[in-house]
């Protein structure tokens, strides 16, 4: 974006982008929530007992966001080396977040729960499952970040304060949004 | 291009009262366009990327033109021979031992379905918003290009991936989807259903998907220039109401088809991963299937969350561009210009609470329907708002009969007249009888169908200098008009008597039904009605590419006498779009006929005691 020379808010105009993808994203949760409840609506649903992992998951996830929010603050106040070990944590934990949900399904699977059975099983694999690709979306932006902390001269520029907002900005809310699916999934099934 | 020698009247104003955002100072612009590849082919520059997007339209629509002339070829004359169409159709042409060839009806349902999809999606959205935002967003508002020329560039070519997948379904053996372009299961869900459910339906799926990607790309690229690339001056209210017809069309892309996509994934995991989310038990040439309680209503729901929102996101474009050709060539400003704006944003949100009116029949609760009856019927209110606005625009102005103004007084005539059969239809009573019939396929046609192609072809006319450099030719594009007009009308107006009768749409044959049998003549006449209104499309289609090279050469910057921005730059509009410094604007977009001036531009400082236009 070289072409923002005469922006007109103090937003720059690529998160503001960023913004309107995240409203996107979420009217596509929209749709599966609304779908989730027409379809309980109709009748025929098993009820099930979530899996252990989602609790572990969600611990794993908020910490992440946590780790990743410290990382920026000391990107920001000088801190480099804490703002580096802090980044490598957070794109570890949320490694370990994808493993769990793999793990997670891997239960609900024994369980007896999978895609081909009853429409509630389905649409928490399809929910947990599409929310596991925007968290992969999110890891590529930490890796991106990673591998920038670890060869570029450590420097703290308006545009590399912009990408790492952005960065944490989408982590956030893809956090968010799986709490909020977790809940949906925890007290609705 | 750091101190730019300014000749011409508009630039000297732009020198004097303009602003330096040092954009030449850098010199991004001798690299950025520096051979064919990146110039033409991986161009991030908007207006060539607008113009990409044209040209892609203008392929899709005439292969979409061309498949509806085939059906109503079947439609209108069942007992003649197709074998001629042989060649081209090959296996879809089955000829008899006595030689007489007939449309497979596979392949018929197939025609009506890509028709649909083609020119719903490819043309009147990619090639219409895609055009037009992207030409007019940067340069109405003063901005160097788009927010993000990278993700404009990426918009593009999700669109060509998305064309390339749908155009290669048009050759698989065993034909491209045929369940109807709103895709229901269980014919999208199964494979089996139909010959096109299989591969065709796959790959009718991963195109769309990428269509998604590429309209969320641009809409997202869109409202953030809109919002925050604006020149100085140009406030919100002072925005031509072209722009914010774009802003509200892309916000309304970006709520309504991640809707879309999400019902995409859930067919695709009942196509390939065996869930019931759209199929409850079915049995199929006697062998019960595994599907249990799927709904498929809910895909329905779905499916016209983004479906209604989706015919505003044709017809806002084609309603902004038609405001601004009307009040050019009317030599006026536009009429009601707030009440414009407040217009297309309550048309904007009503889109998103009538969905269910096109599923009256599906069984919904009677009680519901009321609810979506009530809102449609209110959605008239800011169309005729608007409507009464555009003639009131007119009327007494110094009315310039060119090609463009045709085009937007066509498409006034051609949305009441669509829209007043909408009002019919919005009834769920009075849908019983109407829904699926023809009078369903007249409405649709005449007034997102036609019009917007009208609002289209008014932007095409009157921007084609700003995009070549040159004019279109005037006669043909007057007989474009007139035979599109007229024979536009002669093919959907017979079509709402079909449909009072009760003669259901997307029927290959009616060789059964007796009571249809004196509706034969008139399906004659709507055929060859359409077949020339194809031929006169063709002449478009050739004044088109032909006046790329030998149209009649643009002299001046303003041929038009327009006010707005896109206007002021050189007629060989170069990345950046202003060769020195960015305009400033001093006014709203509409002052005609403002204090004994014919018009004076946006960029033109308020005179001395001189009250705003728009006071």
């Amino acid at each position: 974006m070289t072409l923002n020379s005469n922006n007109r808010s103090r937003i720059h105009p690529q998160k503001f982008a960023l913004w309107l993808a995240m409203g996107s994203i979420l009217m596509m949760f929209m749709a599966f929530t609304s779908a989730y409840f027409v379809k309980q609506a109709t009748g025929s649903w098993v009820e099930y007992r979530l899996p252990n992992m989602f609790y572990l998951n969600s611990a794993i996830i908020l910490l992440s966001s946590l780790t990743l929010h410290i990382s920026y603050k000391s990107f920001v106040g000088g801190q480099e080396g804490k703002y580096k070990w802090l980044l490598v944590i957070s794109f570890v934990l949320g490694i370990a977040f994808l493993a769990g949900q793999y793990l997670a399904w891997s239960q609900l699977f024994e369980m007896g729960i999978d895609l081909k059975g009853n429409a509630s099983g389905a649409f928490l694999y399809l929910i947990t499952g599409v929310h596991a690709l925007h968290i992969f979306g999110g890891l590529a932006a930490i890796f991106v970040a990673l591998i920038r902390a670890f060869t570029w001269d450590y420097k703290v520029t308006d545009k590399r304060k912009n990408r790492f907002e952005m960065t944490l900005q989408y982590w956030h809310f893809v956090d968010i949004l799986w709490i909020y699916l977790f809940i949906l999934l925890l007290f609705t099934k | 291009m750091g101190h730019f020698e300014a000749t011409h009247e508009l630039d000297v104003m732009i020198e004097e009262n303009g602003y330096d955002d040092h954009f030449h100072d850098h010199h991004h612009g001798d690299k950025y366009q520096s051979n064919f590849i990146h110039h033409y082919i991986f161009s991030m520059d908007h207006k060539i990327i607008a113009r990409q997007f044209l040209i892609t339209g203008i392929f899709w629509a005439l292969i979409g033109a061309a498949m509806s002339i085939v059906f109503r070829l079947q439609l209108g004359f069942p007992e003649e021979s197709l074998a001629w169409l042989q060649p081209l159709l090959g296996k879809w042409i089955v000829v008899s031992e006595a030689g007489i060839g007939k449309l497979a009806p596979e392949f018929y349902y197939a025609l009506v379905t890509m028709h649909g999809t083609i020119i719903v999606f490819f043309v009147l959205t990619a090639g219409l918003s895609g055009t037009f935002s992207n030409l007019l967003i940067p340069l109405q508002l003063g901005a160097r290009d788009m927010a993000s020329p990278f993700l404009n560039m990426l918009s593009y070519w999700f669109f060509f991936l998305s064309s390339v997948v749908m155009f290669y379904s048009l050759f698989l053996n065993t034909g491209p989807f045929a369940g109807g372009w709103t895709a229901y299961p269980p014919l999208s869900a199964l494979p089996q259903a139909s010959s096109g459910s299989g591969a065709g339906m796959t790959l009718w799926l991963v195109s769309l998907t990428f269509f998604v990607v590429s309209v969320l790309l641009g809409g997202i690229n869109y409202v953030t220039t809109v919002l925050n690339l604006r020149t100085k001056g140009m406030s919100l209210w002072r925005m031509p109401l072209t722009i914010w017809a774009f802003f509200v069309t892309a916000i309304l892309g970006i709520l309504s088809f991640p809707v879309l996509v999400s019902g995409f994934f859930m067919l695709m995991c009942d196509r390939g991963l065996g869930t019931s989310f759209f199929l409850s038990e079915i049995f199929i040439e006697g062998q019960a299937l595994d599907y249990i309680g799927g709904s498929p209503i809910l895909y329905q729901h779905l499916f016209w969350f983004l479906g209604h929102p989706e015919v505003y996101i044709i017809i806002l474009p084609a309603m902004g561009l038609t405001s601004e050709v009307l009040s050019v060539h009317a030599r006026k400003p536009i009429f009601g210009y707030r009440a414009m704006v407040y217009s297309i944003m309550a048309i904007g949100f009503l889109s998103f609470i009538v969905w269910a009116h096109h599923m009256f029949m599906s069984g919904v609760n009677p009680f519901i329907s009321n609810f979506f009856v009530v809102f449609t019927l209110i959605i008239a209110v800011p169309s005729a708002v608007k409507v009464f606005n555009w003639i009131t625009t007119l009327y007494g102005g110094n009315i310039k009969l060119n090609t463009p103004m045709l085009f937007a007084i066509g498409f006034v005539s051609m949305f009441i007249s669509g829209g007043l059969t909408g009002i019919f239809l919005g009834n769920s009573a009075i849908d019983i009888q109407m829904h699926d019939t023809y009078f369903v396929v007249a409405h649709f046609h005449i007034v997102m169908g036609v019009a917007a192609f009208f609002g289209m072809f008014a932007g095409v006319y009157h921007w084609y200098p700003k995009m070549f450099g040159r004019f279109m030719n005037e006669t043909l594009g007057k007989l474009h008009f007139w035979g599109t007009m007229i024979g536009a009308y002669a093919i959907f107006w017979p079509m709402h008597y079909i449909g009072m009768a009760g003669v259901p749409r997307r029927y290959y044959s009616f060789d059964t039904f007796d009571s249809f049998a004196h509706f034969g003549d008139l399906n004659k006449f709507i055929t060859i009605a359409a077949i020339i209104v194809f031929a006169i499309q063709v002449v478009f289609v050739i004044n088109f590419f032909v006046s790329i090279w030998k149209g009649k050469k643009m002299t001046t910057r303003n041929p038009w006498g327009a006010t707005t921005l896109e206007w002021t730059t050189p007629i060989d509009t170069g990345h950046g779009n202003w060769p020195g410094k960015l305009p400033i604007v001093h006014r709203w977009a509409y002052d005609y006929n403002k204090d004994e001036r014919d018009f004076v531009t946006q960029i033109t400082p308020l005179a001395e005691g001189e009250t705003p236009g728009d006071h």
